[in-house]
């Protein structure tokens, strides 16, 4: 049964040094406070794991908390680079960062795979692309009874998988509607789970498509707007104003430093950080 | 807002994304990259094709947004969409399976069969530039029935060689890409704000047939980092009307 916890608790109880970490999202429920956590309490030598790599990502890797990731898209959605990210891979700065690369399709095959027990998945994917050049998760195999030519990628199995939700019951099952991205298989992938949410309510509401049931969840974790910048469907909107004023502070690294300072090695805890947050003009500069 | 004279003159990227948006026919399901393909898809339906089916990779079937979404998993597309289903099977039962008719994607670099690059500039273990990646396009560009391709043309984004295939187009030429296995017939348009390029089926080369009004060869060529063929019955395209013009900036000044 999923243990209702503080965030704080359940990172220092479920996240470790040199864990290998996905904290997932797509474009919607993206566990912002999580990751600021995981910053907060200096967690270090992670192999951070997601399809869309975005800015919470950026703030792990521009402040070294990563020696690993492996993604398929990274960037700034409808804004442009992730610029700590591409200082790690272009110079190596603040620490050299190890990619391993794929697709969106790829990536998804390897979760269901993990979710699934399987060591591998099958796919019919990046045909004439240069990755496998380049990637060593990505492999031929031939379908045993046509014959056809096919990629076969590895099990992802991460040792944590952490999500953003609209609820939790009193029980601790966790209920997601609106985009689903491919959280319920990252959960279902690794060996412990943290699922933060909005509200914690009596019975689920009857707009939820996504159920995971409390015993496949570690902790959950109430953390109201936990997923600002992202949005969570039914709660708040993307804060698209602070996604584009992410441009100018990750820019450069003692803008970013200063800022993850101020906003989150300063800050007690989510909740501190958002009040810091709308104090600022309700954008993040 | 009634006549011509209301309107400034259309710019070039109102262009491209308006003769973009006339490619795709009413009924059509398209996979749509984020961008301009998105908002020339989101065009198209506001214009002649409402009943295009606009898949994102978020997992939205039948998105319908007032805006263009500045990201693929705004909100808006779920609320509007007929059915929302995980990345997995988005990437599954939809794409591979072979029930997109059109991906709809742009490119930082592309060549002249329509290959294209989102990964890196310079050296892949040490690039100039680190790109996003790879995304879904690598699949869209395997598996949609055909592929529309939507760039700025110029000499750093149309080469002669491609820093790193990110997702085939018609590979090396001539039959290549049948070699390869995969299941759709690869890009075979491409709209930038100098023209249109569409594939020569023999070669697998993307040829100049159209040019936007008062753009020239020459520019299109300067464009061009290949020796760009030109067809001889290059075409003029229509100017945007003023229904689409109107359309387009409300759509985009919605956001």
């Amino acid at each position: 049964m999923a243990e209702f916890m503080t965030l704080s608790d359940a990172v220092r109880a479920y996240v470790h040094d040199g864990d290998t970490i996905a904290m997932e999202g797509f474009t919607h429920l993206i566990p912002y406070a999580a990751g600021h956590e995981v910053i907060r309490q200096g967690i270090s030598d992670l192999a951070l794991v997601r399809m869309t790599p975005d800015v919470i990502y950026d703030q792990l890797i521009g402040v070294g908390a990563a020696r690993k990731l492996v993604f398929s898209w990274g960037g700034n959605p409808g804004v442009g680079s992730l610029h700590r990210f591409r200082e790690a891979v272009e110079s190596s700065r603040p620490r050299p960062l190890e990619i391993e690369e794929h697709s969106h399709a790829g990536m998804a095959t390897r979760y269901v795979a993990g979710a699934s027990g399987l060591p591998f998945g099958v796919l019919r994917g990046y045909i004439g692309t240069d990755l496998p050049k380049h990637t060593k998760t990505i492999a031929p195999i031939t379908c045993p009874f046509t014959g056809e030519q096919l990629t076969a990628v590895p099990a992802l199995r991460p040792d944590v998988g952490v999500i953003h939700a609209q609820q939790a019951d009193r029980h601790g099952n966790v209920g997601i509607w609106g985009i689903r991205g491919v959280q319920k298989e990252a959960v279902l992938a690794s060996t412990r789970s943290i699922v933060t949410v909005e509200e914690i309510v009596d019975e689920l509401d009857s707009r939820v498509t996504v159920t995971l049931p409390s015993w496949v969840v570690s902790a959950v974790s109430l953390v109201p707007r936990g997923a600002h910048p992202s949005y969570t469907h039914g709660y708040y909107e993307r804060d698209n104003a602070f996604y584009k004023a992410w441009d100018d502070v990750s820019r450069d690294p003692e803008t970013f430093n200063a800022w993850i300072d101020r906003h989150v090695r300063q800050t007690a805890d989510y909740a501190e950080y958002l009040q810091l947050l709308d104090s600022e003009m309700g954008v993040a500069v | 807002m009634t006549a011509t004279t209301d309107l400034a003159p259309a710019t070039t990227d109102e262009i491209m994304t308006v003769v973009a948006a006339r490619e795709l026919k009413n009924g059509v399901v398209c996979f749509v990259g984020i961008g301009l393909p998105s908002t020339a898809a989101n065009l198209a339906r506001h214009m002649h094709a409402p009943d295009a089916v606009l898949i994102y990779e978020s997992g939205t079937i039948g998105a319908k947004p007032t805006t263009p979404p500045l990201s693929i998993g705004d909100g808006e597309l779920a609320d509007t969409a007929d059915a929302v289903v995980s990345v997995p099977e988005i990437f599954t039962y939809w794409l591979q399976a072979g029930r997109v008719d059109v991906g709809f994607l742009g490119a930082a670099q592309l060549d002249k069969f329509g290959n294209i690059n989102t990964t890196v500039v310079g050296n892949y273990d040490h690039p100039k530039v680190r790109l996003p990646g790879a995304g879904g396009a690598p699949e869209i560009a395997g598996s949609a029935k055909q592929v529309f391709l939507m760039l700025r043309q110029n000499p750093r984004a149309f080469v002669e060689q491609l820093d790193f295939r990110t997702s085939v187009g018609h590979h090396q030429g001539g039959h290549t890409r049948e070699h390869l296995g995969t299941t759709g017939a690869g890009p075979t348009v491409i709209i930038t704000d100098i023209g249109v390029l569409r594939v020569d089926p023999i070669s697998g080369e993307f040829i100049l047939t159209a040019l936007h009004p008062g753009r020239t060869v020459e520019e299109a060529k300067a464009a061009t980092g290949w020796e760009l063929r030109v067809s001889d019955r290059l075409e003029v395209t229509e100017p945007p009307t003023h229904e689409e013009l109107r359309t387009l900036r409300a759509l985009v000044e919605g956001r």
